[in-house]
């Protein structure tokens, strides 16, 4: 028998029962919750008269439509208070564990699931939002779910899922300064397309992976979902165990050396195969940034608005022309002549404390252009405390950025951080997409370091030019 | 749930590649928590501009598309965010099937749940599909649509296709026949894994 793959291995040991058309039911081991995904969820529980099958399983936090300025108050948004109070009613019903908006430990789901050691290597674990796959960063099967696999994880434990074909993402190379997880995961589909891993469970191998903090492989997995796949990946090392010792929910004691032992079976054998494996060289690669209302309108800041006439086909063609009209930019022009009104940092994919660092050391002794309007959103409460103990808040603040409490804010603009029509912002998010952060709205994304920068110089600049 | 058998009726056809489920349901309507009348949200922004008035031309308020149940769309689509409301949304506004050169897997999972076929055809399918004048006629049991006197095949999971033939839901079906099967599992895999059964787990 062949060696297996980490995805594969996951797999394997967490099927109930296999219905052999490569379906099978999947136990689900963990399962966060947030306030937008779940109620329907709760409501059709309900109905049915359905109990948790395993309460210690699940852990609830609101974090979509949230406020992010002041906290000592109600919340003002009737529609956002209620959705939140229904979180906090459907968890205690059901005796579910949950996180208040005011508790130290708030946070975006994907941010205080891996701080809290609620996410380990091994598991699978499930949660109502796309960027769940951002847990795969741990070596866990990680995948988003609707509202309907909610009810189903938190009655049964266990859902139907296909199996995944496998894709391997080789990251080789050493990238130079200010370029990390955010440009690796925007080149990889900027070069390859949106849809390019459709269909299959992504394990990101090789030196430049290896080399990576925990923070910049959640980043890399995080934005799996906008390559198609469902699920990222990464062995879990010595980076992962260190990272996860003392955790609140992780092992302790004899129990974590027995769970290390575990987890170092994981990892891909040497014979195993993947489906399919495609490879990037980060020695050289620009800071990414996109210019469309897709994360594969992703090009290097050198770079200059493509021409729609260029698309390989007519259907892309087409789309890149409306994405110019809504973006309102020229064909030809260049990337850094972008003038922007916005810049937001923080989100799952990049509102940890070493995107803060980053952003912050280009802001040190700095200025926000005076047209630019700069917020930053730490992930969670622990993030935005560690923050201000090392100073990150005064830096920002001295630089004339807004500093703000956690929460997805202006990745999901559900709440009242939303960009107005036609204004412009260098987002630090994961979707540009049409309306993404407000009606009207123009997202571009990039990394955090590029985005402080952008919030200096009021437009489109190469990180790599202004810190140097 | 409504068990899917045949469906016979014109199609809305929107052909853009990669609509995501922003397009489909903006986020700011997520803060509603009424699952009824979400159909009114389907492809809001495409539909009604930022004063409330109409936007013409756009296909879903076309008269010669009123009551289709069958949507016909580009590549990746319903791609992006989980929400499940997209697809209520979808089914609010009437749909019961699209075609697509292919799908978002969360969008396409979420489809299956609510009893929507969701079903996979190359580009040059859809659009001839698009402009046919006649209805289309899907039959799930035979997996087939019928098209102007063509029958075209169509792939589907065999435990896909008998979960909506059948009108299954995925709670009632578990826990009636698989609740052995998961003590089983849990008892072994506490044996293996004792960490996840801890009492602060």
């Amino acid at each position: 028998m062949s060696g297996r793959t980490l995805y594969r291995k996951l797999w394997d040991t967490h099927v109930v029962r296999d219905y052999g058309d490569g379906s099978a039911l999947l136990y689900v081991d963990r399962h966060l919750l947030q306030e937008t995904s779940t109620h329907q969820s709760f409501v059709g529980l309900r109905e049915a008269g359905r109990v948790a099958r395993r309460t210690e399983t699940h852990l609830a936090v609101p974090d979509h439509g949230v406020p992010t300025t002041d906290r000592s108050a109600p919340i003002a948004d009737g529609l956002a208070a209620a959705q939140v109070e229904a979180l906090k009613v459907n968890a205690r019903d059901f005796g579910i564990a949950h996180i208040d908006l005011d508790d130290a430990r708030q946070g975006i789901v994907h941010v205080i699931g891996p701080e809290r050691g609620f996410t380990l290597p091994g598991i699978t674990l499930a949660c109502g939002d796309s960027h769940t796959s951002t847990h795969g960063a741990f070596g866990a099967l990680a995948f988003g779910i609707g509202a309907s696999d909610c009810a189903t994880v938190v009655a049964t434990q266990c859902l139907v899922q296909q199996r995944a074909k496998t894709l391997e993402v080789r990251l080789e190379g050493r990238p130079g300064q200010w370029v990390g997880a955010k440009d690796y995961a925007l080149a990889l589909i900027g070069r390859h397309g949106t849809g390019f891993a459709t269909g299959h469970a992504i394990e990101y191998r090789g030196r430049a992976v290896d080399a990576m903090t925990m923070a910049a492989r959640m980043t890399l997995c995080n934005m799996s979902i906008e390559a198609g796949a469902r699920v990222g990946m990464i062995a879990p090392d010595e980076t992962t165990f260190a990272w996860l010792e003392g955790r609140p929910h992780a092992p302790r004691g004899k129990m974590w050396e027995h769970a290390l032992d575990y987890w170092r079976t994981l990892p891909s054998d040497g014979d195993a195969s993947y489906d399919r494996t495609i490879e990037l060289d980060v020695e050289g690669l620009a800071p990414q940034v996109t210019w469309g209302t897709s994360p594969q309108d992703a090009l290097s800041i050198e770079g200059r608005v493509p021409h729609p006439d260029d698309a390989p086909d007519r259907g892309e063609a087409e789309r890149r022309r409306r994405a110019l009209d809504y973006m309102g930019l020229a064909a030809g022009m260049a990337l850094q002549d972008i003038v922007i009104d916005r810049a937001f940092i923080g989100s799952c994919t990049n509102g940890r404390i070493e995107d803060l660092r980053a952003a912050a050391d280009v802001a040190q002794g700095r200025r926000v252009s005076s047209r630019v309007r700069a917020i930053v959103v730490p992930g969670s409460t622990g993030v935005k405390r560690q923050a201000e103990a090392e100073g990150l808040d005064r830096i920002f603040l001295d630089a004339g950025f807004e500093w703000r409490h956690s929460g997805c804010s202006m990745c999901v603009a559900m709440n009242a951080d939303r960009l107005e029509a036609g204004e412009r912002c260098a987002s630090t998010s994961n979707r540009n997409f049409e309306g993404r952060q407000g009606r009207g709205g123009r997202t571009h994304l990039m990394s955090p370091a590029m985005a402080a920068a952008a919030a200096i110089a009021g437009h489109l600049v190469d990180v790599r030019e202004m810190a140097s | 749930m409504t068990p899917f058998c045949r469906l016979r009726s014109h199609a809305l056809p929107f052909l853009e590649d990669r609509v995501d489920t922003d397009v489909i349901f903006p986020a700011r309507f997520l803060l509603l928590m009424q699952r009824g009348d979400m159909g009114r949200y389907f492809f809001h922004d495409r539909r009604i501009d930022p004063d409330g008035g109409a936007i013409d031309g756009n296909p879903f308020d076309d008269p010669r598309h009123a009551g289709a149940q069958i949507m016909l769309a580009g590549a990746d689509f319903g791609s992006g965010s989980s929400r499940e409301q997209a697809v209520w949304a979808l089914t609010g506004f009437g749909i019961r099937c699209v075609i697509a050169e292919s799908f978002g897997e969360i969008f396409a999972a979420n489809c299956l749940r609510n009893g929507v076929l969701a079903i996979v055809q190359p580009r040059a399918v859809v659009e001839r599909l698009a402009i046919l004048e006649s209805p289309l006629e899907i039959d799930l049991e035979a997996q087939t649509i019928g098209a102007d006197g063509e029958s075209i095949p169509f792939d589907i999971a065999p435990s896909h296709r008998e979960r909506l033939l059948k009108g299954w839901d995925d709670i009632d079906l578990i826990m009636e026949h698989e609740g052995a099967r998961i003590a089983v599992f849990e008892a072994q895999q506490r044996q293996v894994q004792p960490w996840l059964y801890g009492a602060d787990a």
